[in-house]
């Protein structure tokens, strides 16, 4: 049973990336990591001037608390449209529907799959 | 009818006249800068993002439409860092449990032209204008504003700060420095940009304002003021 667990959790560690998610983690890298840092743990090159820390990605409590549609609305309207801070950028200028799913889905991956 | 061909007739002497009247210039920057820099406009769209991952510098196609002639005269002979992160950050990053870092290191220095070469090129790059029309709508005239006022756009109502440095050393290091932006680029330019970046580059790392033009003036205005104190 022990190590069925052990497996299990090998397994999700080395999970490979869907196609979502890997077109998730090129935007990723591309928009967000510039305040979120290239592991999604907060720690981006713009960070040490900024007032509000940028929320830390990888957090599983934090994040998990949040649904899909509330992070898709952070994403597409900015931190101001969830009463967070206006820190957070909108991006639905530069972003279409569906790419902003991919980075859902990645978003779901960094926090909750590794 | 007859004005469609006039139009057409001057249209094409003037490119032929662009093309006779550059044709060393042209050559020598496809020859030493294509490298690295776009000279036409990509296909967005069939590259995907991916394309920004790899893009190695700034492009060039819209240099007319972007570049004061003088700043990049003087630039071209004795080039300074504009991008404290590079043109793609993430390619210049190592990664570590305090956060990320710029890899100075990795950094790339810029070739050097002598002045005459420097003269000419500024000349070639100003003529590449296939925006001009949208230059051209931009009504914002340059003016004014408070220190205060235009620090709280900066930092407080827009964030611009999260990304650029307002002074040399302060501020968000992925976009590329604001202190010099007045010097460096046309004010229709900073004002269009500001307002609508995606239009320039859809594979920008900007986020596109919901900015009304009174807002963007009033950015405009502060990077005016920013460079003033400056000097
Ligand atoms: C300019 C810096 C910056 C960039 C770039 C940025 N963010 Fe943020 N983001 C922040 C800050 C700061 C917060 C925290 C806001 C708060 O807690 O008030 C935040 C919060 C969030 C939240 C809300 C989390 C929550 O607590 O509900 C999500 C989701 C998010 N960012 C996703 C992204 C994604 C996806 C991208 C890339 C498309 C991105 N961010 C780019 C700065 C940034
Ligand atoms: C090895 C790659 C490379 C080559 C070759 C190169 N450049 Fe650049 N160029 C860059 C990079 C990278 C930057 C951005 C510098 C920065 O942000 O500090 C840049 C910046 C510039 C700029 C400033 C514009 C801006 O917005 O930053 C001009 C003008 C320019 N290059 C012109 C030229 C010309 C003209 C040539 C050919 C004679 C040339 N470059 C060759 C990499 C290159
Ligand atoms: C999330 C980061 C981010 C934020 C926030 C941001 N910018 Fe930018 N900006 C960039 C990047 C990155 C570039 C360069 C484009 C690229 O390389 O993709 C840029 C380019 C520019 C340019 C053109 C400069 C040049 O030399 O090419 C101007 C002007 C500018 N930004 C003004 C602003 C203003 C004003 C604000 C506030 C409303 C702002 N930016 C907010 C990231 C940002």
């Amino acid at each position: 049973m022990k190590t069925m667990v052990v497996l299990g959790m090998l397994a999700a560690l080395c999970t490979p990336l869907s196609y979502a998610e890997t077109r998730g983690e090129q935007l990723y890298e591309t928009y967000c990591s510039q305040c979120h840092g290239l592991n999604g743990a907060g720690g981006g090159i713009n960070v040490p001037d900024m007032a509000v820390q940028p929320r830390d990605h990888t957090d599983t409590a934090e994040m998990s608390a949040r649904t899909d549609e509330e992070l898709a609305k952070a994403i597409r309207e900015g931190g101001k449209a969830v009463n967070k801070s206006v820190l957070m950028p909108a991006w639905d200028s530069n972003l279409s529907d569906r790419q902003i799913d991919d980075l859902v889905v990645y978003l779901r991956h960094l926090c909750c799959e590794q | 009818m007859v004005r469609t061909l006039e139009t057409i007739l001057a249209i094409a002497s003037l490119v032929v006249a662009t093309e006779m009247v550059f044709g060393a210039e042209a050559e020598f920057v496809q020859e030493n800068c294509a490298s690295c820099h776009a000279l036409t406009e990509p296909d967005f769209e069939a590259l995907g993002i991916e394309a920004r991952a790899e893009r190695k510098a700034p492009p060039l196609y819209y240099a007319g439409d972007k570049y004061r002639r003088d700043w990049l005269v003087e630039w071209l002979q004795a080039p300074e860092r504009i991008r404290p992160a590079g043109v793609y950050p993430p390619a210049h990053i190592s990664s570590s449990p305090d956060g990320d870092e710029i890899d100075e290191a990795s950094l790339p220095t810029h070739v050097v032209l002598d002045q005459s070469q420097a003269e000419r090129v500024a000349d070639y790059l100003s003529s590449l204008r296939p925006y001009q029309e949208r230059i051209d709508s931009v009504t914002y005239e340059p003016g004014s504003i408070s220190w205060r006022m235009g620090q709280m756009n900066f930092v407080k109502f827009n964030n611009c700060i999260g990304c650029h440095q307002d002074e040399p050393g302060y501020g968000g290091v992925s976009g590329p420095e604001l202190h010099t932006a007045w010097d460096r680029l046309r004010p229709e330019f900073i004002f269009s940009y500001t307002k609508d970046p995606v239009s320039w580059d859809p594979h920008t790392m900007m986020p596109g304002g919901d900015l009304n033009d009174g807002a963007v003036e009033k950015l405009a205005n502060y990077l005016k003021a920013v460079s003033e104190e400056a000097e």
